[in-house]
């Protein structure tokens, strides 16, 4: 029974993962109806850009959390600007194949320069050791990625769906023309939504880079496993995609400990379940 | 202007003609085929580098000089048997390859072993750990050369059962090579009188192994062998760490670590490890010689893993074979013949021999990593504490399963 407990909490901890990437993905297909192929290179970037500032500029783990996802989303941005945009009302499939190349070429690129298996990258030292929980021993910063992620997830959910800048976001998402004769500039939202989705990927990059290593590829294997928490989510759902990341991180870690060689497939088997009798995904809406 | 065309047709022609007349005589062109990962997760360990390595075979043979066309093609399996096999077959109809050299991830190699006896081609692999390759699966057309799951596990699985650790968790790849490396590992530990406690087999490619580490340490074993190799090893150290395992007093068995993985672990990290490898860069003059060469090769000036140095050595091996033969007569098993009648002797690997069964002999070296303090430089990573003699190295002909080692 206290494995199980043990074994919960870190389904959790990997759900924080998938919460906040698949959160990001949401908030671009909600808002931008693309799907974001980009998203794990993306968040690979954030994880390598937290590398860099620490060891060419000295700029440690607290001020990446903060710096790593302004310039991936500066990235991002330019992305959006310079070629995203012009696919817009274009079919889904273009948007797609785009950012799947973007991915590509980010990925090779960074192949190239560092190799594939990955960079060190130390937890902060005021996250390091453990707390013993009696069933289990857990991380001082495993626990603050947990913390941190849903504050930040919840964060993200409030200012969509409860604040002003939000609405005018899913009025422009409804109806841009009208938005804009309302003498909001729905170019610069956009770009600038695209940019906070793409900095939530990079947050996640920054705060698994001390947990795993710090590699290319790192984007590449975990991409796919959000798209299918995105999926069983609901497309463009904000909340049902918090809840969702977290709650297959659990699921994923209960098949880890009762059966593991179904712990990587278990999550696209739930994805066809969902698809078989609810199309829209659990919290998505028909379209 | 017509007829002089016609006349250079039929002269090269002619020309054609006769160069396949000798050819059939004494054929000296080779083409060698570098298969290996070059975009997953194995990419640094061998990959890119093991084509470079067997660039260098090629030059330092200097066979071109004595008459010899070499080719050398190289292409990615992306660690999936049936890619690999696909490429396989291309590779021996269409592109005409006389030799597969590397060939890493023991799935790949098994599939490709198939192909290689069937089509009466060579492969030399450096890269697969699976020690069936010499075993149950063994062909005339297969020289292993490098190191294989047997070795493994009698170096580092020895060495810690005698240093007090009689009992075991394994956290497995799941696949071919884990399997292997556990099964050879558990009958080591049973044998020395240890016992395994339990086992997790994680899927390869694995970026979080904290439910499989949490198991292990709920087992209370002393030793966690970490069956597995290249990124999942790194990550499965990295986790270690967060979870104090090691403070708890359980100690983490890397069975198959390679350079570049303790590269990229850090010191900080990977100090203290035991691992087994069968080279080293810093091992003697000519081994640094080579490594240096290497380096300034390579993009990230990485210094050669052993997989990367035995593709060198067995390439130049496969070329001593060749020119003993005095031509490349195109017969795979006819080659690899002539490799296990030469003894084996290479700057990198010393001086050594190929059983039967295609298992080339050279000394096992047991390195434990060096602490951040000791350490001289990049890449300055292992100190030597055991060799084990390469006739006790790997495992006896009369164990072998192999229908070839009975002769």
């Amino acid at each position: 029974m206290q494995a199980l407990y043990a074994q919960l909490l870190v389904g959790l901890i990997n759900g924080s993962f998938y919460a906040l990437l698949s959160l990001g993905l949401a908030v671009i297909f909600g808002m931008l109806n693309i799907i974001n192929f980009a998203h794990g290179a993306l968040y690979m970037m954030g994880a390598f850009c937290a590398y860099f500032l620490l060891n060419l500029g000295g700029i440690n783990y607290w001020w990446a959390l903060l710096l790593a996802p302004i310039i991936v989303g500066i990235f991002g941005m330019i992305l959006e600007r310079t070629m995203l945009q012009w696919l817009t009302g274009l079919d889904h499939l273009y948007g797609l194949l785009l950012t799947f190349g973007i991915a590509l070429i980010v990925q090779g690129v960074f192949q190239n320069y560092f190799g594939s298996s990955g960079l060190p990258y130390a937890i902060p030292d005021q996250l390091r050791g453990g707390m013993n929980l009696g069933f289990m021993f857990l991380p001082v910063y495993r626990g603050w990625v947990v913390i941190f992620s849903l504050v930040v997830c919840l964060a993200t959910w409030f200012l969509i769906e409860k604040t002003r800048l939000g609405a005018y976001l899913r009025a422009a998402t409804e109806n841009p023309t009208l938005v804009r004769a309302f003498g909001i500039n729905v170019p610069r939202m956009i770009t600038l939504t695209y940019g906070l989705g793409v900095g939530l990927a990079a947050l996640a990059g920054v705060l698994s880079a001390p947990i795993n290593q710090v590699r290319p590829l790192m984007g590449a294997d975990l991409i796919i496993v959000v798209f299918a928490v995105v999926v069983i989510g609901g497309m463009g759902s904000i909340m049902g995609s918090i809840i969702t990341g977290f709650a297959l991180g659990v699921i994923e870690g209960l098949t880890k400990y009762f059966y593991p060689e179904a712990s990587n497939t278990v999550v696209f088997v739930l994805m066809v379940l969902v698809l078989l009798v609810k199309p829209t995904g659990l919290t998505g809406r028909a379209a | 202007m017509h007829t002089k065309t016609i006349a250079a047709f039929l002269l090269g022609t002619a020309l054609a003609l006769s160069e396949t007349g000798s050819a059939l005589a004494q054929d000296k062109t080779v083409k060698i085929g570098v298969l290996t990962d070059n975009s997953g997760l194995y990419a640094d360990l061998g990959g890119p580098g093991s084509t470079v390595a067997a660039q260098m075979a090629i030059e330092d043979s200097k066979l071109a000089a004595k008459g010899w066309k070499v080719d050398l093609i190289s292409a990615d399996h992306q660690n999936k048997p049936d890619i690999g096999t696909a490429i396989a077959r291309q590779w021996i109809d269409v592109e005409k390859v006389d030799v597969f050299m590397d060939v890493l991830n023991s799935g790949v190699a098994l599939a490709v072993n198939n192909v290689v006896k069937e089509k009466n081609s060579v492969m030399i692999n450096s890269g697969a750990a699976t020690s069936d390759l010499t075993n149950a699966q063994c062909t005339p057309n297969t020289v292993h050369w490098t190191y294989d799951t047997y070795m493994l596990a009698h170096s580092t699985g020895q060495a810690l059962v005698k240093a007090g650790g009689d009992t075991w968790f394994f956290i497995t790849a799941d696949y071919a090579f884990g399997h292997a490396l556990e099964r050879d590992t558990a009958a080591v530990v049973k044998a020395a009188g240890g016992k395994v406690l339990g086992d997790v087999k994680a899927p390869l490619n694995n970026a979080d192994f904290s439910s499989f580490l949490l198991q292990a340490q709920a087992s209370k074993a002393k030793i966690i062998g970490m069956a597995n190799a290249g990124g999942d090893t790194t990550n499965t150290i990295k986790q270690a760490a967060e979870f104090g395992i090691v403070k708890g007093g359980q100690k983490l068995a890397g069975l198959l670590l390679f350079l570049t993985d303790v590269h990229s672990l850090g010191l900080n990290v990977a100090q203290g490890l035991n691992l087994s490898s069968t080279f080293y860069w810093d091992m003697n003059d000519q081994t640094r010689a080579f490594s240096k060469r290497f380096a300034e090769r390579t993009k990230n000036k990485a210094m050669p893993t052993m997989v990367q140095a035995g593709v060198y050595s067995g390439l130049l091996h496969y070329f001593k074979a060749l020119e003993a033969l005095g031509g490349n007569p195109h017969d795979g098993a006819k080659v690899v013949a002539k490799m296990k009648e030469i003894p084996t002797d290479d700057p990198l690997f010393g001086k050594g021999s190929i059983e039967p069964n295609g298992r080339a002999l050279h000394p096992a070296y047991l390195f434990e990593v060096k602490t951040p303090s000791e350490t001289k430089g990049p890449w300055d990573y292992y100190k030597l504490v055991g060799t084990t003699p390469a006739d006790k190295a790997f495992r006896p002909l009369s164990e072998s399963a192999c229908p070839l080692a009975k002769k």
